[in-house]
């Protein structure tokens, strides 16, 4: 088998694993998924309330800032204890990794809308809440979802770390490949996990654009 | 219809931007804040609707506090208009204008004729600008949407901040005077912030000028031109400004500056020939050292010519005469009194600058009084 060359390791691994990869394939698509929903919800929320208390600012953005340079696995080592091993801890560990860009994201977005725009909806007599909901998250969506699709291409490539602590997923196939020395089997995992970071790139692009408001688009 | 007693504003930090306010705007008036930058002029304005709440005193909308009403409520019920426009770049323009009116609930169909009616007041075509966003559209033509947001609600009190200063000087005009005429028709209670002199008084029924927090004065624009009660009103009314009130204009700006004069040692012959040559009745007699000596007039050189040997034996003192320091209106009083009719006026050396005559005097205030007639014709 190790005479083989990798493209021919590749088709065989292929048609013995196709059923795994696609398996595999779909537990990968859910951790992404789950810890992203997760992270979206709590982030934009955090983002929001850091625009209205400033002094929170620092605290929120500096502590998702410190989770941010852990080392993905190291990260997913920490949660062990908490979680145990599997699922869980992964969607955990890919959520806490997922809070900084969003948050960030919504955060630069709310405080970036014109301060003219603002003022002008206070004199018109809007409510805070009002203010917020017609006219500062409307013009901060752009941004808010190029956190959002930053912060899902970075999980799909943490997802496949998922494999070490039993989360299984794409990354599965790799640690097979590199411990068992198969090349194949590396890019077994690899292909499909690229492929997947492409996908999701491309289709949050496209609800960028399609979120941004019609008076705003270029 | 809106008073304010005892007003200041304290920002936090301790500056105190507005000191103790007492004034009051009169209903359907068109009232200007003017005042250099700091001078709390658009702090005054927003305490109204509470964009800025002042920190103590009272402000009250027909007698009723302003602070009883609920914020939101208060706003929606003045109109609002800001210098950097404000239009929300994710609503059409027809939403745009729509927005107070949608926050008090009216109907869809109330809105729509109204946005319209709007639109064509503010001199916009809803067919073309209903549908377009904010930035298809020109500064100017901007703003006029932002009058007309303003409008939306048939509001009986309008807050102007600078609402014209970011736009060219054409557009500028046209708005003021498209304001000033929707201000007859509507008769709507305006406060109109400007750093521009000429905006005001072109503008303005009455204007206040303000300094480091205070009303220095609170007039009609003539009263203001006329009797300005405050050194800096007048500094900052301007020099141009000035000279239509005699009492205000030094009278070196009237003055003629070249003068024919001659040293008192000229025979009568040379002198006549000189006043036959420059068209002149009168000879201004000075020293080397330029110093005021007298005056010889023609009169007198013609019928003694053959007397005398040199001009000064005939020269009269030149009196009455005024230092550079006089007004206008001084010189006005004593052409009257003045042998030669000319004034001439010397510096505190005595040395002679300048000549008043009835002729500088008349071009000087008949210009004047030509710039007035153009600017009322402008309304």
């Amino acid at each position: 088998m190790n005479n083989m060359n990798i493209w021919q390791q590749l088709v065989e691994q292929t048609q013995l694993r196709w059923g795994e990869v696609l398996e595999a394939t779909f537990v990968h698509i859910q951790l992404v998924f789950f810890s992203m929903i997760i992270a979206t919800v709590l982030a934009v929320t955090l983002g929001i309330v850091v625009t209205r208390v400033p002094w929170l600012k620092t605290i929120v953005l500096g502590g998702t800032g410190v989770l941010q340079t852990i080392p993905s696995l190291a990260l997913l080592g920490f949660m062990i204890p908490i979680f145990g091993i599997g699922v869980y801890t992964a969607i955990a560990a890919l959520f806490l990794y997922s809070l900084l860009p969003i948050m960030r994201n919504t955060y630069t977005g709310i405080k970036d809308v014109d301060q003219a725009t603002i003022e002008a909806a206070r004199g018109l007599g809007m409510t805070n809440m009002q203010i917020l909901f017609k006219v500062e998250l409307p013009l901060a969506i752009p941004v808010i979802m190029a956190g959002i699709r930053t912060a899902a291409v970075i999980n799909v490539g943490n997802a496949t770390l998922a494999a070490f602590i039993g989360a299984g997923g794409l990354g599965d196939f790799i640690f097979l490949g590199i411990t068992r020395g198969i090349d194949g089997l590396i890019l077994l995992g690899a292909i499909p996990a690229t492929l997947l970071a492409i996908v999701i790139e491309t289709f949050f692009s496209a609800v960028e654009r399609w979120t941004t408001p019609k008076g705003l688009r270029k | 219809m809106i008073k304010f007693e005892n007003v200041s504003k304290v920002y936090e930090g301790g500056f105190q931007a507005v000191k103790s306010l007492n004034f009051e705007i009169q209903k359907g008036e068109l009232l200007v804040l003017i005042g250099p930058s700091g001078s709390g002029k658009s702090t005054t304005m927003k305490m109204i609707n509470r964009i800025n709440p002042h920190s103590s005193g009272r402000i009250t909308i027909n007698g009723k506090d302003i602070t009883s009403y609920n914020v939101a409520e208060l706003r929606r019920n003045i109109g609002y208009v800001i210098q950097q426009i404000g239009l929300f770049p994710h609503y059409t323009i027809e939403k745009n204008i729509a927005i107070v009116p949608q926050l008090k609930g009216w109907a869809e169909k109330d809105i729509k004729s109204r946005v319209k009616e709007l639109l064509e007041l503010v001199g916009l075509d809803p067919e073309i600008h209903a549908t377009r966003y904010p930035k298809e559209l020109s500064g100017g033509q901007q703003q006029r949407v932002g009058i007309a947001r303003a409008l939306a609600s048939n509001p009986d009190i309008i807050l102007m901040d600078e609402p014209f200063s970011a736009l060219d000087p054409l557009t500028r005009e046209q708005l003021q005077v498209e304001l000033i005429s929707l201000h007859k028709k509507l008769k709507k209670t305006i406060v109109f912030v400007t750093h521009d002199i000429d905006e005001a008084l072109k503008m303005g029924d009455r204007i206040a000028i303000m300094k480091d927090g205070d009303i220095l004065q609170l007039d009609t624009p003539e009263k203001l031109l006329h009797e300005p009660t405050h050194g800096f009103v007048e500094e900052f009314i301007g020099k141009h400004r000035i000279t239509q009130n005699p009492d205000l204009m030094p009278v070196t700006e009237i003055m003629a500056e070249t003068i024919v004069t001659s040293s008192p040692q000229k025979s009568p012959e040379r002198a006549i020939s000189l006043i036959r040559q420059r068209k002149i009745t009168n000879l201004i007699i000075q020293d080397t050292d330029g110093r005021l000596l007298g005056i010889v007039s023609a009169y007198d050189l013609l019928k003694k010519m053959g007397t005398v040997k040199t001009i000064d034996e005939i020269m009269v003192p030149a009196e009455p005469y005024l230092l550079d320091t006089a007004t206008a209106k001084d010189a006005i009083v004593l052409i009257d009194v003045a042998p030669f009719g000319m004034i001439p006026i010397v510096d505190k050396d005595h040395k002679l600058v300048g000549l008043v005559t009835r002729g500088s005097l008349l071009s000087a205030l008949s210009s004047q009084w030509i710039e007035t007639e153009e600017e009322d014709q402008d309304e």
